[in-house]
């Protein structure tokens, strides 16, 4: 087939993960034919059994290095692409299977493979950034797909994604949501959270539990200290912080201090 | 003329969830060896879940699987309900039909026109074929986006649902609130009858085996998130008797266990399952639909799965309007549980089949154990089965053709490998 624009080329690669971030391009139901004609979809496995060949302009990666053969992998991806932008918690911050890092992986192994000497596996969960350099990470377990079309659109027109560092504190007050931690005393990640689901949680009478990973900045001892006056336990705060993003520098800080504040008791 | 030797590969298999293979080994036109290889990397939930509070399990379990969270969720409240001695009245537990229906919407709608169509039809991808299918394309979307529209209203969000706990919801709406949504299923469920039509014109592959079907079944519903796990070769068991019946095999070639029946070996599980056993079950517009398509009440040919997916898909809106319709709010989002030191099972329909969740708790409700069988692990001995079959029927066709042939046989089964490792790459080896 003959096209007489060309168009960029864009390439989807999975490593340990779920698959939703990248569902979420599919799940842009009323954008998907429109941004397909924009963007030719050259390497996407889920979605496509074609699979052009590269360089491409523009590579989305999801999940996190888990494996010696993905270790190699993502540097392949680097080298055939022009711009690498990560796609979730996975990618950003090693995800909910970063847990592992946290614990001796080979115990992980033998309660859940009968086994052990079939699994290749390392012993973290690391993000994209920890082995190769990334133009862009977006945020959230999953991300927002309507981030994701402003992500893919600015980098496709040259110019700086508008997705902004601030709090989901910030988004709540925006939104009028009454504060469920104060009115309520809930557990709320919110004051130390990266915007970007728009204070979902809250909205629903719940707290935010973190799924955007650390805000620019974030306080984490003070909200740590809140939680312990409204009555959570060391255990509940600890766990707080080992969720989707358990791994990202400001988070792994947090619940490495409550960890040694429980083997002390 | 060939070689005796053929080697069938698919080294990464597209328009599946996650991430496998496939190698077919072929000797004097005879299979030697099949493989659907999983490398898919482990990520060992089970082992993080220990130490976690129930509280926190059904927002944790979600994230094994961006396709079918709802399903995690489910299995996962239903398990940690029946540790507790927890049941739920009738308007939360429609509630929780409802956010599957929309699931099975969202889900089957995507693997019918997105990943298996372009089979049939002979295109690499969905949008390929919406250059030439350009209407069929955008009534899937539409459908597919009716079915997000229920889980991102009730759940909070299509992907990894918020709003789901033990005990039911954190938020409720009003019947005034629901409203919109069910124009848009009214819609919906026109667009899911022609989507019946639709896939009862293509065109399959003659293949039909004596397989055994396993799937809930339900007093008088068609299975979500209850019933007995039964099979059309006798099986009638309570869901905490599965691991008396079940067991999971550790293979080298993949990093999925497989599920086999204890003494019986392979079994089949998912929409073509459920539909043998519960065509009774169905909503009489789905059952109509389905014997002027042309089903017949039993379905062998797994190629016709597409065909089944439609008829859920049909039956979920259909059901859904049902619940709205006769919806009422209740008066609490949820009900108090209160956490004891026990063990609890369960089984609920995934979109995929049959998931089967148990967990060990201490008296404060922390996790000590947790075992899940996703529905992808239970069909990966089926999916060997159909190929190792299959191959010698089509041995004559061309490499490509054979290759994309035993593509289409595998992803009959929507499988999902993000789920299934707790899993896909086709290597067809012609030795």
């Amino acid at each position: 087939m003959t096209q007489s624009v060309k168009k960029p080329k864009v390439a989807v690669w999975k490593f340990a993960s779920c698959d939703g971030c990248q569902l979420s391009l599919l799940d842009c139901e009323d954008e998907l034919l429109a941004v397909t004609e924009q963007i030719e979809i050259a390497n996407f496995p889920e979605a496509s059994r074609a699979v052009i060949k590269g360089p491409y302009d523009l590579s989305l990666v999801e999940g996190s290095i888990t494996t010696p053969h993905d270790a190699e992998r993502i540097q392949m991806v680097r080298s055939v692409s022009k711009f690498v932008i990560t796609i979730g918690a996975c990618a950003t911050a090693g995800g909910i299977q970063a847990l592992r890092n946290f614990k001796d992986v080979n115990e992980f192994i033998s309660v859940v493979y009968a086994s052990p000497d079939y699994i290749s596996t390392l012993d973290k969960s690391t993000p994209i950034s920890e082995h190769i350099k990334v133009d862009f990470e977006l945020r959230g377990c999953p991300i927002d797909k309507m981030q994701l079309v402003e992500v893919i659109s600015a980098f496709l027109k040259g110019r700086k994604p508008n997705t902004p560092a601030h709090s989901t504190c910030i988004d709540c007050k925006r939104r009028g949501t009454v504060c469920v931690m104060v009115s309520q005393g809930k557990m709320c990640m919110g004051p130390v959270t990266h915007s970007g689901c728009g204070a979902l949680c809250p909205s629903y009478n719940r707290g935010c539990y973190g799924c955007f990973g650390p805000k620019e900045t974030a306080n984490t001892s003070s909200l740590s200290s809140w939680h312990k006056k409204q009555g959570s336990d060391n255990d509940e705060i600890l766990r707080a912080f080992r969720g989707f993003n358990a791994y990202s520098e400001p988070f792994r800080k947090e619940s490495e201090l409550h960890e040694k504040e429980n083997t002390n008791d | 003329m060939k070689k005796k030797t053929r080697t069938i590969k698919v080294d990464y298999l597209a328009r599946v969830e996650g991430e496998g293979g496939l190698h077919i080994k072929v000797k004097n036109d005879e299979v030697v060896d099949v493989k659907l290889k999983i490398f898919e990397p482990p990520r060992f939930f089970e082992a993080f879940l220990r130490g976690r509070d129930y509280k926190e399990a059904p927002d944790i379990t979600a994230r094994i699987c961006g396709i079918c969270p709802v399903a995690y969720q489910m299995s996962t409240v239903h398990a940690m309900e029946n540790a507790f001695g927890v049941q739920l009245d009738r308007p939360l537990r429609d509630l929780r039909r409802l956010l599957y229906c929309g699931e099975w919407i969202e889900s089957h709608t995507l693997h019918i026109y997105m990943l298996h169509a372009p089979d049939f039809l002979g295109y690499p991808d969905a949008i390929q074929m919406a250059k030439d299918h350009r209407e069929i394309v955008e009534r899937g979307l539409k459908l597919k986006k009716a079915g997000n529209a229920i889980v991102s209203m009730l759940g909070g969000r299509e992907i990894h649902p918020i709003n789901v706990r033990v005990g039911g919801f954190y938020k409720l709406f009003s019947r005034q609130e629901f409203e919109p949504l069910i124009e848009t299923l009214k819609w919906a469920r026109d667009a899911a009858l022609e989507t019946v039509r639709w896939t009862s014109q293509l065109t399959f592959p003659e293949f039909e085996q004596d397989y055994e079907f396993v799937a809930l079944r339900h007093p008088d519903e068609y299975p979500f998130n209850e019933g007995n796990i039964v099979s059309n070769k006798g099986l009638d068991i309570n869901c905490s008797e599965y691991e008396d019946h079940f067991e999971e095999q550790h293979v080298e070639h993949s990093n999925a266990l497989h599920s086999i029946l204890k003494k019986r070996g392979a079994y089949f599980v998912g929409p073509m399952a459920r539909y043998n056993l519960n065509f009774d079950r169905l909503s009489p517009l789905a059952q109509e639909s389905a014997l002027q398509s042309g089903l017949g009440k039993e379905c062998r040919n797994p190629f016709k799965s597409i065909s089944i997916r439609s008829i859920e898909v049909l039956y979920a809106c259909d059901e859904a309007l049902r619940i709205l319709e006769a919806y009422e709010k209740p008066e609490q989002p949820f009900v108090t549980v209160e956490p004891r030191e026990g063990i609890g099972y369960s089984c609920t329909e995934a979109p995929r089949g049959i998931l089967y969740h148990h967990y060990r708790l201490d008296e404060k409700g922390i996790i000590l154990e947790a075992k899940i069988v996703p529905p992808t692990s239970q069909n990966q001995k089926t999916i060997e089965n159909d190929l190792k079959e299959f191959v010698p029927k089509y041995i004559n066709l061309s490499k490509e053709e054979l290759t994309w042939q035993c593509e289409q046989a595998v992803r009959n089964y929507d499988p999902c490998i993000s789920c299934a490792t707790h899993f896909l790459k086709l290597d067809i080896v012609h030795s």
